[in-house]
């Protein structure tokens, strides 16, 4: 479900050119070596600094310097963090996909699960997980940096997981025999086909879960434990010091490194990533139009890569294969016992681990839980009215622009080449970056903080539901569109008969994406540390955010499951009928 | 004068299927029934049916790509049990991996055999040479057209030596000439002997195809896929050219395959007694409830008629086939449609229209929805007991599901639902009734009640 957009996001993202010949990369010159050398000493030396940070012991509130010298070590250390962290959801999310597809009792349990998983406002749990990981390393900073990491994890795997699922199951069926019939075993099958066949949808996804990731970059960098201000050093602590203290000028420059960072990271990695991975396209035929990336052509081509690439890479990579795929498994016959017993065993533990989880949690939650009153229940169901109107404002407001300007960048080509970097920026900026200047203007009116929080949650939300619309609008075939011409509709009847039927299901998909960030968003804008002070609405973001702040647990799981329980049925009774309803209906074949 | 194939249960059947059946999921009714094939050293052997037949389905068996339900598959007298080590496979969509060159893709099937590196480079490089695709080693699949592909995608399977080669339609994603000319290489290939492959089971829908292959052909019959005869290729020197022996196993072959619900056996006989006929057709199976209609839609239906008359009304098999540019088992269904429907006729590999076909043509669009609202009402089985639940039902409005449930007694799950399509097609046409695709309800058409009773029901065929 939430992979169909991405490879159309891929194409909007990336220019498309001529290809190139294919072997005029030979050519790279000499100071391209040079650079790859100094951009690998730059970052060995960033990890070693950071290093001998986690091993720092850890004082409560870290004193964050607002000098703009200290900025891109901030941002060095931000980066790090949200790599970390990205690494380890990339692997998290391969062998989870692969073990829910092998059986399909694991996928029976473990997509629903992800499902659950991706739900839930991880937020209502940090100062659980920061509380033990601090218990578990006392004293050094280490425990923060683990805390802060999960976090962004948690912001980066789940569509990691379903996109790399959702490849698995779509390998074309003779393709996937004829792995069977070669032999390829585990391993070769994996890597020949599995991996490059979902390539490309993980480049797509990646870059979402970074984007995902930029979002909590200042709630990873900042916890409070009751009463204690634990900070990590990052921009995001940077940005929320700056603004704490009210320094405009530290806010801007914290802002313009970000931006600096995401642009960057772009061009460097995801551009030539996404060139890269064309490769992996699963076509017959050659396309007329590849994505291209002058610093893929500029690296690939490049003596130090070939260098690499020839007595490293490829000597590593055929030793891995030979170790870990079974040699002369044609003398086998019977292999289907073996086949199926691993997935199985694997199924039938983790269907174990699972009941035995779920039974202990729900006991335990049902204790903790029936603490509450009948009255603290009508103030959390009290809560969520008034956040379920905040999200659903901010969603209509997203709507209610994202509709008309995405229709017209998508049927206009020039516009869309014209407006297509700006927009690309515009939307690469976490929302909670630019959260602390919108109370800024905001606090003073009447009502500041609701205006501010729906704020946060169409900042957050708007791009996921424009890009979707302008990838629906591209892909109105131009014979309909020339038929609306011919037969003079024109106008509202334009609308309606062509243009909404032919974007509404990529409406859907970008507004599922967008009610469960707005959701979450509400943790972090309803409830809120401004300039020292503590201002909050009701909602219940604020609830889940003040009852983990003031230590009351029972409030905080009461909400946490609140929520979890409105952003899933609201999936489950709204959108995917909608889904569905969009798929049979309005479908452009 | 008819033979019976003698099977030979020695020791030599490299691999063979014993009274395989195979049922998906929960379906009640098997894509395959009572299935036996054997494969013997220096066979080449052409599974022939109509789509639905579970040739594929067999193939898959064989290859241990899938278990069978009941029965058992045997290589080398030993019971298979996973993937086939004896086994490659050419498949129809060349199932290539786009992301590897063409040597990379014939090495694929060398990698888990531990040959050497140097040696697996030789022996990917003299299989490229042997199949044609030399200078193309470093290319990658979407570069090539689809016949190199092809090529590729048997340099694949030829440079693991397989003891069988098994081919999944390999030709019919080609264009024809591609197709015929792949065809004739790959059979100077074996008959020269210069593979060491001992056996190829080939599956196609193509009649010239296995006539000009293979040394047995197993025709098979849909729902439940059966063998319906076995009969013995031509010698080799009559195979590819065009004879008097050639044309009449081809016309044996059509007219077996132009009547599936009668006796394949009693048919080969008739027409050729070079023809050696080996099984029963039916068994002793429950006759069916309904005929199965063949998948037709309505443009095709009508647009072959009114094309059959406007070429005088009689046409060849093989001049239709080649000016219609359809594949050899689409254009049997159309026949068997117009068939079945009493719009045509088809003797001796020629077509003609009958009287009602011939009136069908001429008249208007009403008058054309009136007479073949008479005539399916009289034929089809299924639509008559349709419009019959739709008349005592009160609200004249059934469950789509009741039916597709009914179908599912005589047919596979995925047939079913396709019968139940193309009666629904007919049966809109015809102004018999409407359906709702998302309520999944049909409801009489009021305007043109049939009086089912004015004559009694036509006996099914079946």
């Amino acid at each position: 479900m939430s992979d169909t957009r991405f490879p159309i996001l891929v194409g909007w993202f990336t220019r498309r050119t001529a290809p190139a010949p294919v072997d005029d990369r030979s050519a790279a010159p000499r100071w391209i070596d040079a650079l790859l050398l100094l951009a690998l000493v730059a970052v060995g030396y960033g990890i070693m600094r950071a290093a001998a940070e986690w091993r720092a012991p850890l004082s409560a509130g870290a004193q964050i310097n607002l000098s703009i010298g200290r900025l891109p070590y901030y941002a060095g250390l931000s980066t790090l963090r949200m790599t970390i962290a990205y690494i380890i959801s990339l692997a998290f999310s391969l062998v989870y996909a692969r073990v829910a597809a092998a059986s399909r009792i694991a996928e029976r349990i473990l997509m629903p699960l992800l499902d659950i998983l991706q739900s839930i406002p991880i937020l209502s749990f940090m100062p659980g997980v920061v509380l033990g990981l601090a218990a578990l390393f006392p004293g050094r900073t280490i425990g923060l940096e683990l805390a802060a990491v999960i976090l962004i994890f948690t912001s980066q795997a789940w569509n990691l997981a379903f996109s790399f699922h959702q490849s698995l199951i779509t390998i074309p069926r003779e393709l996937s025999e004829a792995a069977v019939v070669y032999r390829l075993g585990a391993w070769r099958r994996f890597t020949k086909l599995e991996l490059p066949y979902g390539a490309i949808a993980l480049v797509a996804n990646s870059m979402m879960s970074w984007a995902g990731g930029w979002f909590f970059l200042m709630a990873s960098e900042q916890f409070t434990l009751g009463d204690k201000n634990l900070r990590l050093p990052g921009l995001g602590s940077y940005l929320a010091r700056a603004a704490d203290v009210g320094q405009t000028t530290a806010l801007v420059a914290g802002l313009l490194t970000l931006i600096t960072v995401i642009v960057l990271l772009d061009q460097l990695l995801w551009r030539p990533l996404v060139a890269w991975s064309d490769r992996f396209k699963f076509e017959q035929t050659g396309a007329a139009d590849a994505p291209q990336s002058a610093v893929l052509d500029a690296v690939m081509g490049s003596a130090a890569t070939r260098w690499f690439s020839a007595t490293v890479a490829r000597p590593a990579l055929s030793f891995l294969d030979r170790v870990l795929s079974p040699q002369h498994v044609a003398a086998e016959t019977s292999r289907r016992g073996r086949y199926r017993v691993i997935p199985i065993a694997l199924a039938v533990f983790a269907g174990v681990a699972l009941v035995w989880l779920v039974a202990a949690g729900a006991w335990s939650a049902a204790r903790v839980v029936s603490i509450l009153t009948w009255h603290d229940w009508r103030y959390v169901l009290l809560c969520a009215g008034a956040t379920f109107l905040r999200t659903t404002v901010a969603l209509v407001l997203a709507a209610a622009w994202t509709i008309p300007a995405g229709v017209a960048i998508g049927m206009n080509p020039r516009l869309s080449h014209r407006i297509q970097p700006l927009v690309q920026i515009a939307a690469s900026v976490p929302a909670t970056a630019i959260f602390p200047i919108l109370l800024f203007a905001m606090l003073a009116l009447p009502g500041g903080l609701n205006l501010a929080a729906v704020g946060l949650m169409l900042l957050g939300t708007q791009w996921y539901v424009l890009f979707n619309v302008i990838a629906g609008a591209m892909a109105i075939p131009s014979d309909l569109r020339e038929a609306a011409v011919t037969y003079h509709v024109t106008g509202w009847r334009r609308w309606k008969t062509l243009i909404l039927p032919a974007i509404f299901p990529y409406l859907v998909t970008g507004m599922i994406t967008a009610t469960g960030g707005a959701w979450n968003a509400s943790i972090v804008s309803e409830y809120v540390t401004f300039a020292g002070k503590k201002v909050s609405t009701l909602g219940l973001g604020a609830l889940i955010a003040q009852a983990a702040d003031t230590g009351r647990f029972p409030l905080l799981l009461a909400g946490t499951l609140v929520m979890s329980a409105i952003v899933i049925a609201g999936n489950r009774l709204v959108w995917r009928r909608l889904y569905a309803l969009a798929e049979s209906r309005f479908r452009l074949e | 004068m008819t033979t019976p194939v003698q099977h030979d249960h020695s020791a030599s059947a490299l691999l063979c299927a014993h009274n395989v059946r195979k049922v998906y999921g929960d379906d009640r009714t098997p894509v395959l029934e009572n299935v036996s094939v054997e494969m013997r050293d220096g066979e080449f052997v052409a599974l022939l049916g109509p789509s639905g037949s579970g040739k594929s389905t067999l193939l898959r068996i064989m290859a241990g790509l899938m278990s069978p339900s009941a029965g058992e598959v045997r290589s080398h007298d030993k019971i298979l049990n996973g993937p086939n080590p004896d086994v490659a496979i050419v498949f129809q969509s060349f199932a290539l991996f786009p992301w590897l060159t063409v040597l990379q893709n014939v090495e694929l099937g060398l990698l888990a055999m531990g040959v050497p590196d140097d040696e697996r480079r030789k022996r990917a490089l003299k299989a490229i040479d042997l199949i044609g695709l030399d200078g193309y080693e470093e290319a990658f699949p979407k570069e090539l057209s689809g016949g190199m592909k092809q090529r590729v995608g048997f340099a694949r399977a030829l440079v693991v030596e397989p003891e069988v080669l098994f081919m999944d339609e390999p030709f019919s994603a080609l264009d024809v000439l591609t197709g015929e000319n792949l065809r004739g290489e790959l059979q100077e290939l074996w008959s020269d002997r210069l593979i060491p492959t001992r056996a190829v089971l080939m599956v196609t829908h193509n009649i010239d195809e296995a006539v000009s292959l293979a040394d047995r052909i197993l025709v098979f019959g849909a729902n439940p896929g059966h063998v319906r005869v076995e009969l013995r290729g031509l010698p080799l020197d009559e195979r590819r050219r065009k004879g008097p022996a050639r044309a009449q196993l081809v016309d044996t072959i059509y007219r077996i395959m132009t009547n599936p619900d009668e006796d394949a056996v009693a048919l080969a006989e008739v027409r050729t007694a070079r023809v050696a006929v080996g099984r029963d057709a039916r068994g002793d199976r429950a006759p069916r409830r309904y005929q199965a209609i063949p998948d037709v839609g309505i443009d095709d239906l009508t647009g072959f008629v009114q094309y059959l008359s406007g070429i005088g009304g009689r046409a060849n098999l093989h001049e239709l086939s080649r000016d219609l540019q359809m594949r050899a088992d689409d254009l049997l269904a159309i026949i068997e449609a117009t068939d079945l429907l009493g719009f045509a006729d088809m003797q001796e590999r020629q077509v003609f229209l009958t009287q009602v076909g011939q009136r069908f043509a001429e008249v208007d669009l009403d008058e054309e929805k009136s007479l073949f609202r008479a005539t399916a009402i009289e034929h089809i089985s299924l639509l008559r007991h349709i419009v019959r639940e739709l008349e005592t039902t009160p609200t004249h409005v059934i469950d789509a599901e009741e039916i597709v449930n009914d179908l599912e007694r005589s047919f596979s799950g995925a047939e079913a639902r396709r019968q139940f399509e193309t009666v629904v097609d007919w049966g809109r046409y015809a102004e018999l009734f409407t359906y709702d695709d998302k309520a999944g309800e049909l409801t009489l058409d009021e305007e043109h009640r049939v009086d089912l009773h004015a004559e009694p029901f036509a006996q099914d065929r079946a």
